[in-house]
């Protein structure tokens, strides 16, 4: 497996204050690569960090480098949107747009320039059924999104993720809101999805982290403790923290 | 059990919160009541579709119907876009807070001066010191500085409150930001900002002192460019003149009671309009 991004010694302050410090990581393609740590401690910024989600804080100074395809993100030649058409996100709460299933679906690609009719029918269909929800929606594409469950939403999030064909999916503590059952369907999903996508994912729910990722990275106040295969991160953890946050002694 | 010195304080303010009840809607319903009496009789076809003549001594409203309605369109073609993008301006793209926050206040003062003053800095900056005269156009470009505040402030209140997540999600795809705001962020608050334009339409058709000093008093039947270079009473300028200057006390009823009547229907459609959207939305 190539590594398709590599962070190097990156830091990132909200203001005054360090929310990350020195972070080095190497993810690998069509693989998911967990982020667990106890809440407010720099998964997400980091994840954030990832497809510059973070430029739309003002507050936020970055320093370092992070690396797509051997070309820094944060470099000035880069084009931020065509970077999160590549690099694409999925958020914490569901949020589709107040709009038809099917446009919610067909707004990434429209926004990149994708106008025909049947070309966009083609590419709902396809997301819809790689996001594993063609069969519950298919009847209903004119529908407003809003009016779905919360599982279901979050799964329309993804499709609607997948749409624009990104390389990368990150997703931010994708199933917090969700009920056992959606969250199981999101990680089966997961699963299925590293296949063709290298897939980053926060989760404090550890056992989420072991059942559907090959790496995890522990992250504690903003630092990288540590980072490797999952298996033997939870098996037999290098640093006293990661020990005692696996087992639960904290967080 | 309750002493009788509390039963009788109970009973006391309970007497008074009701007389305070009676008294504000029996004002209110008396208003409407009383002017409705005296105008509706005088409100004919003739009235409605005529101009007013010297020669037969006759009154007619069509002009300032047609006035008012022309000062409606120019207002709203000039204040809609101006509010509404200074709006997108502050909320979306404006970094510096401190001075938001400076315009903000400045609007809000603005929007509570007596309307008398901007007639005032109107008739002298738009009648005479860029010469458009006294003439509908200047009518209108006054009420566009009056109305101005509360358009962009109703726009700007409606923009912040499109929920970060929505805004989040069509960056996350790669939109640029003209594109989130243009197809995310004001779909899901138009209502908002249609409501407020809407309730701007009713400030423009009660303005009357803004008006007084800057659109005239003519009674001319004008097409709308001729009107707009040209002096012209609006309804409320209308019913000043035959009430104060020609006695002609049931023309003004009438006048009273038609933009009664048309406030109510702005309002209601200000209501009906946030209504459908809300109704679109929960689908």
């Amino acid at each position: 497996m190539s590594d398709i991004m590599t962070a190097k010694d990156l830091n990132l302050w909200y203001d005054q204050t360090q929310a990350l410090k020195n972070v080095n990581i190497t993810i690998p393609e069509k693989s998911i690569t967990a982020f667990i740590g106890p809440s407010g401690y720099g998964k997400s910024t980091f994840l954030k960090t990832l497809n510059r989600m973070n430029d739309l804080i003002p507050t936020v100074k970055i320093k370092g480098e992070v690396c797509y395809n051997g070309q820094n993100i944060y470099d000035s030649s880069v084009d931020v949107n065509e970077l999160r058409r590549e690099i694409g996100m999925v958020f914490q709460k569901p949020n589709p747009f107040p709009m038809s299933i099917y446009d919610n679906i067909a707004y990434g690609p429209r926004t990149h320039g994708i106008k025909s009719k049947v070309k966009l029918d083609e590419i709902v269909e396809q997301s819809l059924r790689d996001a594993a929800i063609w069969d519950e929606v298919k009847d209903r594409l004119k529908k407003n999104a809003l009016g779905m469950s919360g599982g279901q939403q979050q799964r329309l999030c993804i499709a609607r993720a997948l749409a624009v064909k990104p390389k990368i999916l990150l997703m931010d503590e994708p199933t917090s809101a969700l009920d056992p059952i959606s969250t199981s369907r999101i990680e089966e999903l997961a699963i299925e999805l590293k296949k063709s996508y290298t897939i980053v994912i926060v989760t404090h729910n550890m056992q989420q982290a072991v059942r559907i990722s090959d790496n995890t990275a522990f992250f504690l106040l903003g630092e990288l403790i540590e980072y490797g295969e999952t298996e033997k991160l939870f098996s037999q953890p290098v640093d006293k923290r990661t020990e005692d946050y696996i087992t639960g002694r904290f967080g | 059990m309750l002493s009788k010195k509390r039963k009788a304080y109970i009973g006391g303010m309970k007497a008074a919160m009701y007389i305070s009840t009676g008294l504000t809607a029996t004002l209110v319903i008396f208003l409407v009541a009383y002017v409705f009496i005296k105008g509706i009789p005088h409100i004919s076809w003739e009235l409605l579709s005529t101009k007013p003549s010297y020669i037969s001594g006759k009154i007619g409203i069509l002009p300032d119907i047609l006035n008012t309605l022309y000062i409606v369109i120019a207002t709203l073609i000039f204040v809609i876009p101006l509010g509404v993008g200074a709006a997108i301006y502050l909320t979306e793209y404006a970094k510096n807070k401190r001075l938001v926050g400076m315009i903000e206040y400045a609007a809000e003062t603005l929007s509570g001066i007596p309307s008398i003053i901007y007639g005032l800095v109107g008739m002298l900056f738009f009648c005479q010191f860029l010469s458009f005269k006294t003439s509908l156009l200047s009518g209108s470009l006054t009420l566009v500085i009056m109305n101005l505040p509360t358009v962009m402030r109703t726009t700007q209140e409606s923009l912040k409150t499109v929920p970060k997540s929505y805004r989040d999600g069509a960056f996350g795809l790669g939109a640029g930001k003209w594109r989130v705001i243009r197809t995310v962020v004001l779909p899901s608050c138009v209502d908002g900002v249609i409501t407020g334009c809407i309730l701007s339409i009713g400030r423009i058709l009660g303005e009357s002192a803004a008006l007084l000093f800057t659109a005239g008093f003519a009674h001319a039947l004008n097409g709308i460019f001729e009107g707009l270079t040209s002096p012209g009473a609006s309804l409320t300028v209308a019913l000043y003149v035959y009430a104060k200057e020609q006695g002609e006390f049931g023309v003004a009823f009438a006048i009273a009671a038609i933009l009664m009547i048309l406030t109510l229907l702005i309002n209601l459609s200000a209501t009906l309009v946030s209504r459908y959207f809300a109704k679109k939305r929960e689908l």
